[in-house]
């Protein structure tokens, strides 16, 4: 079977494919959970994942983003402790990843 | 039946107050996220994409880091393997979202189907953080994952305009640490989602996973096995939170 060459199509199907792989993510994991019974083992799984997912997020790309955004993640956690906003603690992130890259961190 | 399901609550909460709280929870979110929206145009006029294609492309694929992503394998000819490859690619990148709505699925379970199938067109990263703060808090209202995830997707989406119409001013995003922008708001999660000591071993499993498998496979699979078996830890430790 031979297609036609997609041409001047091209980049308007490669966004189309990237929407749906997208839109095949976000919903395969909810579909596949309805075919999973929630035992208990499944409950505790199911509650340890999301502290999981932010752990396993953040750490590796501390290691890949280097030091300056090791300490800027750092401040923002220190940041939520003291005070519960989002916003500060973004802000407190970006000052101190900025001031970090500038002293060449 | 093996397990008696408790009382049934109240069960398909979706209302217009919830709505609003998504909109205002999601809106302290929205200066990082339109510096990365920015970002990204900036990025896509660069690569040659025109205004339509990029408007298009944060409007139905709506995922960030992928859109970054393929802009470093973005090409001005394209052939069906191409195709496909970038494909494969965005699935790898937006694998984490299969985790974390597999997270929030039972919250989602007693919707319709069609209702869960619409909403999860409008998850991302900051949604979910949202929603599973709101969920572990005790609330059930689906309004607010639709209220954050209309809000962010239209200023997503306007965002993306002016990065590619001033597109040449911004160079290199790293500059401003637009590449910190989600990690931050990733890493000031883990304060709220602390539930003491308990939960401290299927993390540190999660992280040290994470950390070797970055190490050893490049892209984004650390995400998806670092945190798996930090649930698999958490499913097998009898008195995890």
């Amino acid at each position: 079977m031979t297609l036609p060459d997609p041409g001047a199509w091209g980049a308007i199907i490669a966004i189309g494919a990237m929407a749906l792989a997208t839109y095949l993510c976000r919903i395969s994991g909810v579909a596949m959970m309805g075919f999973i019974p929630l035992t208990p083992r499944v409950r505790r799984g199911l509650a340890a994942l999301p502290g999981s997912i932010v752990v396993a997020t953040v750490v590796p790309l501390i290691e890949r983003l280097g030091m300056a955004a090791g300490l800027a993640l750092l401040a923002a956690v220190g940041s939520m402790v003291l005070r519960r906003s989002e916003l500060l603690a973004l802000i407190v992130g970006m000052t101190v990843v900025s001031v970090a890259r500038a002293f060449g961190l | 039946m093996t397990m008696p399901e408790p009382k049934p609550q109240a069960k398909t909460l979706i209302t217009s107050a919830g709505m609003l709280l998504g909109v205002r929870r999601v809106s302290v979110l929205m200066p990082g996220i339109v510096v990365f929206a920015v970002a990204f145009g900036a990025a896509a006029s660069a690569k040659g994409l025109s205004l339509f294609e990029t408007v298009l492309m944060s409007a139905i694929v709506y995922a960030g880091v992928a859109q970054l992503v393929a802009m470093e394998l973005w090409r001005p000819e394209w052939t069906w393997g191409a195709i496909a490859g970038l494909a494969v690619v965005t699935a790898t990148v937006n694998a984490r979202m299969v985790l974390q709505g597999a997270s929030l699925q039972p919250w989602f379970a007693p919707y319709p189907k069609w209702l869960n199938a619409l909403h999860l067109f409008f998850f991302t990263d900051a949604n979910w953080l949202i929603g599973t703060r709101y969920h572990s808090e005790g609330g059930r209202d689906l309004g607010v994952l639709v209220g954050a995830g209309l809000a962010l997707w239209l200023v997503w989406i306007a965002a993306t305009i002016p990065g590619h119409v001033l597109g040449a001013l911004i160079s290199d995003p790293r500059a401003y640490g637009i590449d910190l922008v989600m990690p931050i708001f990733f890493a000031a999660m883990i304060v709220p989602l602390w539930r003491g000591r308990r939960a401290l071993l299927p993390w540190a499993v999660a992280g040290a996973v994470a950390l070797v498998t970055a190490k050893l496979v490049d892209g984004y699979a650390f995400i998806i096995v670092g945190s798996l078996s930090g649930a698999l830890v958490g499913a097998f430790s009898d008195d995890a939170a």
